[in-house]
């Protein structure tokens, strides 16, 4: 794991971002902390809760651990939803969909779920995505599997400052290698990832609108229009306004993969520095699934 | 069935008494042959005899020994007074005296049609025979117990799709109702239906037959086995599970049995196996050598053989949704270029619903890639490299399907590649290379796997995918609309030649679908760079058309469903159709456009 980012002075960029340790360690508690959420909550799911009790209760749990903001509430996906399938998946309004909102969907036996929340503990926002299945799903398994190669490619990439816009171009092929939809798309903007900023760190609780944190989306249109001048985007996809090289500060990765009913991700946050780029934290749940599965030490050999 | 048919010189009439009844038995097979080899006892319908099993009793008495009887109050076979003695009961201690006779130590293997085959199920599934029936190959004849708790699981669920598939047998089973009448059903054998059956035979499911000197009495004293027991059985069925190995042959196209009443058969037998033919309901008539292949290969395996891979194919296994059979269960399907695109959706599609798939591909990798996800959809599957114009590949191709697998039952010649440009700047080579994938692939294809399909006899379908470029001329488009001009006109031809096999031929002319194909199109006369521009052009007006490769293979299998001869994609497909035809000169104004990309 690469703590050393703070040394890295530069010019930061257009950006300007120098990541301080203590920032990093910042982001790190909140990233973990929001795995924790998932991670419990997940144990704590039966057959027949809704989404939309599942995401009440990771929103209760990280009230309860000290999260005062977030970048958008806790959305939790069952079923045939974790691919975006039906209404869902309807691209329109630049992809703010409502249906993307945790509704009346029960949890069944053999069902895959997404997780997915996004805190800020102390001014440091994480953005996080959890797959699971209560019992087993082969297609699940697989597509978890698989997202490995989209951690080790997004990462290779980066640090041989590629266009950002080009290595969503990837990803969109390796999906098409392998024979999976690259259900990001159906995000907002279809993005492949977002950028987070450090906010005031303070106790009061904060204001969210229709499940986005005010202030985060606040910083998010402030990058907006600071990347409209300086030539970059905020919000990472395969089109045109992709199409520079990566900008330094903290990404929030969220390649997401579809195969038939069945849906899996994960997002981390992405550390790019003005020459060198790599992931916030190497001790989250699908790093640990790989290694338990014996999948990491092969990939990392190849 | 006719006249003039006259058992094989070997074969040897026995008649054996049970109870009220005597029993004529033909035994076909060398007596010099050994007690030991498999014997099959062939058990007909309604309204035949014994006779209508003459055209398999030849080929399966030079392996077997084989007995064919005639159920009683049939052909040569007395008939009892009483209707009540067409009961099942009876039937079935018919077929144990005439087991006891032929085969007194042996297990025999049952092959039956019809009300033979109800019979055969009574005989499976209850004590009276038990340990002395090996196998059990059924030709459409459902167990009237079974369908009697599928008439009630229908009933009880009230579920508008269920009561529409008991509705669908009602009408399949309109006769049975009309054979309860008094008087008129005899009657109207005696006025003439006799004569006018082989006719009717020959008009509505295309089998040539004569005459039976018996139809008269075979028509009319079958009535008793409606009569004895359909309404018994139906309103108070009674559970029958059985432990025979039961090989379930279905026509597709019965018009007396619907195949929803199969549905849920798997709950009574222990090992179900099932094939399905696109066939009507005298299968031993009109596909003889298909019946002869299906139950010996069925009694040498049940007798201790190799299952053949056709065979394990049609293996049913697990209950209830789990053996809720796709469409396509017990099929086999090849699919050329099934590594990406549309080829790889197709082959997904097909195994979703049940079929076994062959991913073919130039890009092995590829290939096996999109095997793995067919195998995660639960298919059974492999992935071959081929380079599908190359007629020696292809060959070795067809040779290793047809010794590892058996006959395909769905051929998909979907391999092709991209080529744009004008014609003068389309060099010999470029016209060697889009030529040799975009149409030898589907002549190789549709040859050597139409060989295949024709020599199993069980019918099939081949799908080539041409374009919508097919019927669209262009002069951005010379190369590639040539070639798939010519897989069209190619398919119309074969369909014409394969109607009378029951093998489709379907040409797919889709619109613009977003595939990797635009990524590798080549682009004649301009430079490297200028390619990869266009190719990037070309690629967002794909993905802005937002067509996808799915949208494809959906319509591909409707297509397969529906038996349509041809399926446009997309609504540029359409237009350009109808374009075509509404205003050719129009078309030929068009075709003169450039499009910068």
């Amino acid at each position: 794991m690469s703590q050393d980012a703070g040394r890295n002075g530069g010019d930061g960029g257009n950006a300007g971002w120098d990541p301080a340790i203590a920032d990093l360690d910042g982001f790190r508690r909140a990233q973990r902390l929001a795995y924790r959420c998932a991670e419990t909550i997940a144990a704590q799911l039966r057959p027949g809760i809704t989404e939309r009790e599942a995401a009440a209760l990771m929103q209760r749990w990280l009230a309860a651990n000290g999260a005062n903001d977030c970048f958008h509430q806790p959305f939790a996906w069952f079923g045939d939803r974790t691919a975006f399938r039906g209404f869902i998946g309807v691209r329109h309004l630049g992809g703010f969909n409502p249906a993307f909102y945790p509704g009346g969907r029960k949890l069944e036996k053999n069902m895959p779920y997404i997780l997915d929340c996004a805190p800020t503990l102390q001014g440091y926002t994480a953005d996080i995505g959890y797959s699971g299945c209560l019992g087993s799903n082969r297609i699940l398994e697989k597509l978890m599997d698989d997202l490995l190669e989209y951690r080790q490619l997004i990462l290779d990439l980066v640090r041989q400052r590629k266009h950002l816009s080009e290595i969503s171009q990837a990803v969109d092929r390796l999906c098409a290698r392998h024979g999976y939809e690259p259900r990001h798309k159906a995000y907002p903007f279809q993005v492949l990832a977002h950028r987070v900023e450090k906010l005031e760190a303070d106790e009061g609780r904060h204001l969210s609108i229709l499940n986005f944190g005010v202030r985060n989306i606040g910083k998010l249109v402030g990058d907006l229009a600071r990347g409209r001048r300086e030539g970059w985007s905020p919000l990472w996809s395969s089109g045109q306004p992709s199409d520079h090289p990566p900008t330094p500060g903290l990404w929030a990765v969220e390649p997401h993969l579809g195969f038939r009913g069945v849906g899996a991700k994960w997002e981390e946050l992405l550390v790019v520095t003005a020459e060198d780029a790599f992931w916030l934290d190497e001790d989250v749940p699908q790093v640990r699934r790989w290694s338990s599965r014996g999948l990491l030490p092969l990939a990392q050999a190849a | 069935m006719g006249t003039d048919i006259k058992p094989p010189p070997q074969a040897q009439t026995l008649r054996v008494r049970s109870g009220e009844v005597e029993l004529a038995i033909k035994v076909y097979g060398a007596a010099d042959q050994t007690d030991r080899q498999p014997l099959i006892v062939l058990v007909h319908g309604y309204p035949d005899s014994s006779q209508v099993w003459h055209k398999v009793v030849d080929p399966l008495s030079a392996r077997y020994r084989v007995a064919a009887y005639d159920v009683r109050g049939a052909g040569d076979s007395s008939a009892p007074a009483h209707t009540a003695a067409y009961e099942l009961d009876h039937l079935v201690a018919d077929l144990a005296a005439v087991a006891d006779a032929v085969s007194p130590e042996q297990p025999i293997h049952l092959v039956a049609h019809d009300w033979g085959s109800i019979q055969g199920w009574e005989a499976v599934s209850t004590a009276r025979l038990r340990g002395r029936i090996a196998s059990f190959t059924s030709i459409s004849g459902p167990s009237l117990d079974h369908a009697g708790y599928w008439v009630m699981q229908r009933l009880r669920s009230g579920a508008p799709g269920e009561l529409a598939k008991f509705a669908n047998q009602l009408m399949h089973s309109w006769y049975i109702g009309a054979f309860h009448l008094p008087l008129a059903a005899p009657l109207a054998w005696k006025l003439g239906l006799d004569q006018l059956w082989p006719k009717l035979l020959e008009r509505f499911e295309g089998i040539h037959t004569e005459s039976s000197p018996s139809q008269t009495r075979d028509g009319q004293q079958g009535l008793n086995l409606y009569r004895a027991n359909v309404a018994r059985r139906l309103l108070a069925p009674r559970e029958r599970r059985t432990s025979v190995p039961v090989q379930l042959v279905v026509p597709t196209r019965d018009r007396f049995v619907s195949l929803e009443l199969l549905e849920g058969i798997e709950q009574w037998v222990e090992r179900l196996w099932r094939r399905d033919v696109g066939a009507g309901h005298w299968l031993q008539l009109s596909h003889p050598e298909l019946v002869v292949r299906y139950v010996s290969e069925f009694v040498d395996f049940t007798s201790g053989g190799e299952e053949p891979a056709g065979l394990h194919r049609a293996q049913v296994r697990g209950f209830g949704e789990a053996a809720a059979r796709g469409r396509y269960a017990g099929k086999l399907a090849i699919v050329t270029g099934g590594g990406s695109g549309i080829g790889r959706e197709t082959l997904l599609a097909l195994a979703e619903q049940g079929a076994e798939v062959v991913a073919a591909d130039i890009d092995l990798a590829a290939a096996r890639r999109s095997a793995e996800l067919a195998e995660l959809l639960g298919a059974t599957a492999h992935a071959r490299k081929v380079d599908v114009g190359d007629a020696k590949a292809m060959e070795a191709f067809a040779a290793w399907v047809a010794a590892e697998l058996g006959a395909p039952d769905l051929v998909v010649n979907n391999a092709g590649i991209g080529m744009a440009g004008s014609f003068l700047d389309t060099s010999t080579a470029d016209w060697d290379k889009i030529l040799h994938v975009n149409l030898w692939g589907v002549i190789h294809g549709s040859r050597l796997f139409g060989k295949q399909m024709v020599a199993a006899g069980k019918g099939g379908h081949i799908v080539n995918v041409a374009s919508a470029l097919a019927f669209t001329p262009t002069r951005m488009l010379a190369a590639y609309a040539t070639t798939k001009a010519a897989v069209a006109m190619l398919s119309d031809c074969l369909r014409a030649e394969l109607a009378g096999q029951g093998i489709q031929v379907i040409s797919v002319c889709p619109g613009v679908i977003d595939t990797p194909i635009t990524g590798s199109t080549r682009f004649v006369g301009v430079s490297e760079e200028e390619q990869k521009r266009r190719r990037d052009g070309a690629r967002r007006l794909y993905q802005r058309r937002n067509l996808k490769p799915q949208a494809v293979a959906a319509a591909i299998l409707k297509a397969i469903e529906q038996r349509k001869p041809e399926v446009l994609v997309g609504s540029e497909a359409h237009g350009a159709r109808l374009l075509s035809r509404l205003s050719p000169a129009l078309t030929r104004r068009l075709a003169r456009m450039e499009l910068s990309l």
